[in-house]
Parts: C-alpha cells; structure tokens; sequence
C-alpha cells in the first residue's frame, strides 16, 4: 500500500491556482493545517485570523457574501465546538460558501480530549444547510475539494494529514453521496468512514478466509447520504449491518444508518462500533483504536457477535494482512 | 460638515425624522401595549443621521410594503428574499448598512418609514405570523442584511465585508450599528483587534451607548467610561458624543481616522419621553401594568403629536 506524504500540500495548492475566489483563513494554525506553503504561494489570498475563532466564522461570512469562498482550516473542535453560535447564524443559517477544513477528526491526534472531534458529524448532521464529507485516504485528500467547490453551501471536510495511505486509485475520485463497495459477500455488511475503512480492509481479508462473506461500504459523504446501496446491501445481507466510526455512536455514522433502517423497516440487525459515549484521551492513534474498539480487532469480534460465530481470527493474522488500494465494485454492478 | 451653513436645512430636516421615529414608536408601543421602547428614544437621532446624513446609499429596490414570508436561506430555495434590499443596491461607491442588535428593529423599521424606504402601513404586520417584520429582525427582515439577533456577532461580519470591499478597491464604508450591552461579548474585541490588524479603514461603527441592557442598568462608571479607551487600546479609533446632538454626531461619523473607526454616541434612554424616566432602571422593554399606566403615556404621546 502507497503511503503518500501530505497529500493536501502540494493539492490545495496547484488546485487554488485557476481560482482568485478562493482565500484561506486559519486561527494560528497554518503549518499545522498543512497550509504554510500555500501561505507563500498566495500571500494575498492568506488570512491569518489570529487565536479567535468567533471572529474568524464572521470574517469568513462576510468574505462570502462578497464572492470569495473562504477555506477556513484549523483543527475540528475549533469549528463546532468553541464557535458554534457564529457558524450557525453567521454562515450556516444564510447557507453561505465556507468551507471548513476540519483537521483532527476522532481520535487521530494525541492532543488528547482538547484536541479530538468526537462528534463533529453528530453536531453538524444536525446543522440545517451543512454538508459532511470525510477522507479516507489520500486520493479523496486530493479530490474532496472539487466536491467541496461544486456545492452552493457550507461544506464540513474531516480532512486528514501527514501520511496518509492511498486506497483507492487515483482515477477514482470522491463524489458526493456516492458510497464505495470495497468487497461483497452476503452475510454481513461492514460500512466505514475515514481511517476505519484501512482497518475494515485489513480485516476484510481474514474474514475472507474464515467462510465470511462481507460487503464492505465506505462513506464519504455524511450528509447528505442517501445513495440507495447502503439500504439494498443491508436487506440482502443474511446477518446485518455493523458501523465503525471514528466518533462516539451517537449521532455519527451508525445513528444515520439506524434511522434509515428504521424509516425504511428494516428488520436487519445493527451492530456500531466506535467510542461508546466516552471522550478518550492523549495517545498513539493505534492505541486509541485499540483502547475504544474503533480496529480491525473490534470489528472482528462484531462480526463474530452479529454471526454467533468464532472465526477463530487472531490479532497476529490481522497484522499479517495485507491492505491493498482497490477498485469500487459498486460500478461493476450498475448501481 | 456643512454646519455653520446658513439656515443649517440639514439638522432641521434630520431632527425632524428623529422625532418622529419616537413618536412613531410610541404610538406602535400604545397599540400593541409593548415594545421596545428606550431603544427608540435612545437611537433616534443615530438612525435619523445615518439615513438622512451620513450613509450614502442608493434608492431602495425592496416593495414598499414589504413580501411574506418566503422561507430560510437555502440552496433549496430560490426564492429567498434579503432585507438588505431596502438599503438600496450593492454598488462600489455605495455604502453597507449592518445591523448589530437585532433587539432595536422595531427603530429600523421605523426610520424606514420616516426616510421613504418602507410604507407607513409596512408595520402593520409587526410581529405577525407569517410577516417579516419580526420583532427581533433576520435577514428576511426589512433594512437587515446579515443575521445578527445573537448579539456581538455583526462585527466581524461586517469586517469581512469590509475586508473584501477594500481588496476589491470599493470606495463605500461598511457602517454598523451597534448598543454598548454588546461589548460584554468577547467576540467584539476579537473583532476590534482583527479589524485595527487589516487596516480597515472603512469599516465605520456607532454605538448606542445607553448604558441599558435586559437585566437593567449597566454599570456607567465601570463599564461604559472605560470603553471608549478599550477600543482605542485595541487598535480602532474612538470618539464620545452627545448621541443627541446632530453636528457632533456629523462631526464625529465623519472622521477619517485611517483605523476602524467607533463613534461612541453617549444617549438618554428616557430622550423624549421623561414620564418613562419612572420604570428606571428596567427600560429593555416597556409593558403597560395597567390601563391607567397606558393612559398617562397616551396623553403624554397626543402633546408629542400637536
């Protein structure tokens, strides 16, 4: 698998090149935002808002009313959480185009809880005119602008940093409430979402070779999703359904799965996996996975619980698979 | 500005628009027994000097009785109607009006109506189901172009309007209108600094420095005589007037400054209307405690009108 460095560096850059409305704001946190370079490529076009992000929200309001599309970038709880009234009703509420680059999703860093969106998506879900998209991988890092740019609108972008592994090809870039169909197999559907998807195609091979049959679906969009795969896949599926979320259970990724099924009277199981009402705290990421059960581990044993089954998978046989970058079948089936 | 002018036409003509917003509000306030009544006794002449005066904004293009309601802000919809119209259109040399305390549109409205941008019947439907003429204004509302109910928040909304306008080399001013209950939130010193930072030179503010807030009387000595200093202290430049006096007002709002400029417009909350003087220091909202009560402002609104 293709470990790519900062994908988001040199992307955002030769992606602004064409488009003067773009401006970027950040709250001290340019570098750490990955947008340092792009600060000196385009001085002009770089605000540095200072350790305020209240203000922040209402410069970027303002900016947009006037025609920029402000890419405000800093880390996620410095969105929702310290801000909230001012991205609601400055911008929200007039449906205004900022986009926010919400670095840090779930428990990626080890700043521990000050520094972790824990239920970003719940909170913005629930934020009339907002969309959410999160990043997999490095190829939706280089593609989720475009998705981003194409809507008239707040966008919410769980965006991921550093070294990020391409699992998908580069020809296949994110889209807009589109799921991707990873495996398939008819006896449990496994649906993930940022730096889960890796862990689900580690344990997808295993399961494999266990006798389980897992279509595997990877969200990129949070909202709107409405791509009809997600509720087909889970009624031909023998067993169910099992989410694993980078972010609390509620109100994230398996809540939205639980209130389609619930609409549409599914009958299936659901099983989600992620941090169980808690806030975690300052570790390594594969620590943390481990520590609330958001890894391949967790999702094994979900499996195991939702089949009544052993698969008799160890921890060793999961480190030994390898994860490879793979085409959507969803296509190959005209879906 | 033009005020050793002889005849001084423009104070006449501006003075006159400030009574009238007072009594206008009165009379709103008998009616509907309530409303927001220090606040119009209180702005009166900074409404009457920005739209009569100060803004330079071009003729409305909002109906004069303004439309139902027609729903939020959305890419689903269309339709979506922004009060801003009636301050006229966007246009590089015109100036911006934003609205910060929400709480006071009972006065925009008002004053609306006193300049030609909005009927006299318009404010029948304050307050009314289905009407835009909320009693706490959104952008839906006549005379508002940004939300701002939630207060503190129009600053740096208006800085970023500000911010655009100068990169684009627009010659109008962003003016907003602001209370001193504001300067509580800390989102208003994020705002001064950030703007003092850019340079802003046209973002231009007046407050209502009423010394009034819901829970009541602020504390004037310890809080709004240090105020003018804060904002100075943050970057901007301040000045204190007699929020009344109209060629101190001129003077002040027409300072260039090369900051963001704050004029502090020290005002009265009973101006014009002493009897209310009585309900001190609850003035956030007045409500008749009795039909007598009603009667005695009533007598005293028929002396304002002859």
């Amino acid at each position: 698998m293709e470990i790519v460095k900062r994908p988001h560096v040199e992307n955002f850059i030769a992606w602004a090149k064409d488009k003067p409305e773009v401006v970027v704001l950040t709250a001290d946190l340019t570098n750490s935002s990955e947008v340092g370079k792009w600060r000196d490529t385009y001085p002009d076009r770089f605000f540095g808002m200072s350790m305020a992000e209240q203000n922040m929200m209402g410069f970027a309001s303002g900016l947009a009313r006037e025609g920029y599309v402000p890419y405000i970038h800093t880390f996620a709880v410095f969105i929702y959480r310290r801000p909230y009234d001012q991205l609601a009703m400055s911008i929200a509420y007039p449906n205004l185009n900022v986009k926010f680059v919400a670095f840090l999703p779930g428990i990626t860093t080890p700043g521990g809880v000050t520094h972790q969106a824990i239920e970003d998506v719940s909170i913005m879900r629930a934020t009339p005119n907002m969309t959410i998209v999160e990043t997999g991988d490095a190829t939706e890092v280089e593609s989720v602008l475009d998705v981003a740019h194409g809507i008239d609108g707040p966008v919410y972008i769980r965006m991921l940093r550093g070294e990020v592994p391409r699992l998908f090809p580069k020809d296949e870039p994110m889209r807009l409430d589109e799921v991707r169909m990873l495996s398939d197999g008819d006896d449990v559907v496994v649906i993930t979402a940022g730096i889960t998807t890796e862990e689900a195609m580690r344990a997808s091979v295993p399961l494999a070779g266990a006798g389980v049959g897992v279509r595997h679906l990877h969200v990129s969009t949070h909202k709107p999703l409405n791509d009809p795969l997600i509720l087909e896949s889970i009624e031909r599926s023998r067993h169910g359904v099992i989410t694993l979320e980078n972010h609390t259970i509620i109100g994230g990724l398996g809540s939205a799965i639980a209130e389609k099924m619930a609409e549409a009277g599914s009958a299936k199981r659901l099983i989600r996996l992620g941090l169980r009402d808690t806030y975690a705290h300052g570790a390594s990421k594969a620590y943390l996975m481990k520590e609330y059960g958001l890894d391949a581990a967790a999702l094994v044993t979900g499996v195991e619980d939702l089949l009544g089954v052993d698969t008799g998978i160890t921890e060793r046989d999961l480190a030994a698979a390898r994860v490879e970058a793979t085409h959507s079948l969803a296509k190959a089936e005209g879906l | 500005m033009t005020s050793t002018e002889p005849g001084h036409e423009w104070q006449s003509d501006t003075q006159a628009v400030a009574d009238r917003i007072r009594v206008r509000v009165l009379d709103h306030v008998l009616s509907h027994n309530g409303g927001y009544m220090s606040q119009a006794l209180s702005s009166a002449e900074i409404f009457a000097m920005l739209y009569t005066r100060i803004m330079n904004l071009g003729a409305s293009t909002a109906p004069m009785i303004p439309q139902p309601f027609s729903g939020v802000p959305g890419s689903d919809n269309p339709d979506f109607f922004n009060g801003g119209a009636y301050n006229g259109p966007k246009a590089p040399e015109y100036d911006r009006f934003i609205f910060s305390p929400a709480h006071y549109a009972l006065v925009l409205y008002t004053t609306l109506i006193e300049v030609g941008r909005l009927a006299e019947n318009g404010l029948e439907q304050f307050d009314m189901d289905g009407s835009t003429v909320e009693m706490i204004g959104a952008e839906h509302s006549p005379g508002v172009e940004t939300t701002t109910g939630s207060l503190a928040q129009a600053l740096s909304q208006a800085g970023g309007i500000a911010l655009a306008r100068k990169r684009r080399g627009d010659t109008g001013k962003v003016w907003v209108m602001m209370s001193d209950g504001e300067f509580q939130e800390g989102q208003i010193w994020e705002a001064i600094s950030e703007a003092a930072k850019f340079d802003l030179d046209n973002l231009r503010v007046i407050v209502d420095v009423n010394g009034q807030q819901c829970d009541g009387c602020m504390d004037a000595e310890n809080y709004v005589e240090p105020l003018t200093g804060r904002i100075r202290a943050f970057g901007a430049s301040a000045v204190e007037v007699d929020g009344h006096d109209l060629d101190a007002l001129d003077a002040a709002m027409s300072m260039e400054t090369g900051k963001p400029h704050f004029v502090m417009a020290l005002t009265d909350p009973v101006r014009g209307l002493p009897i209310f003087e009585e309900r001190a220091p609850l003035l956030h909202y007045l409500r008749f405690t009795s039909e007598g009560e009603r009667e005695r402002y009533r007598d005293v609104y028929e002396e304002m009108v002859n």
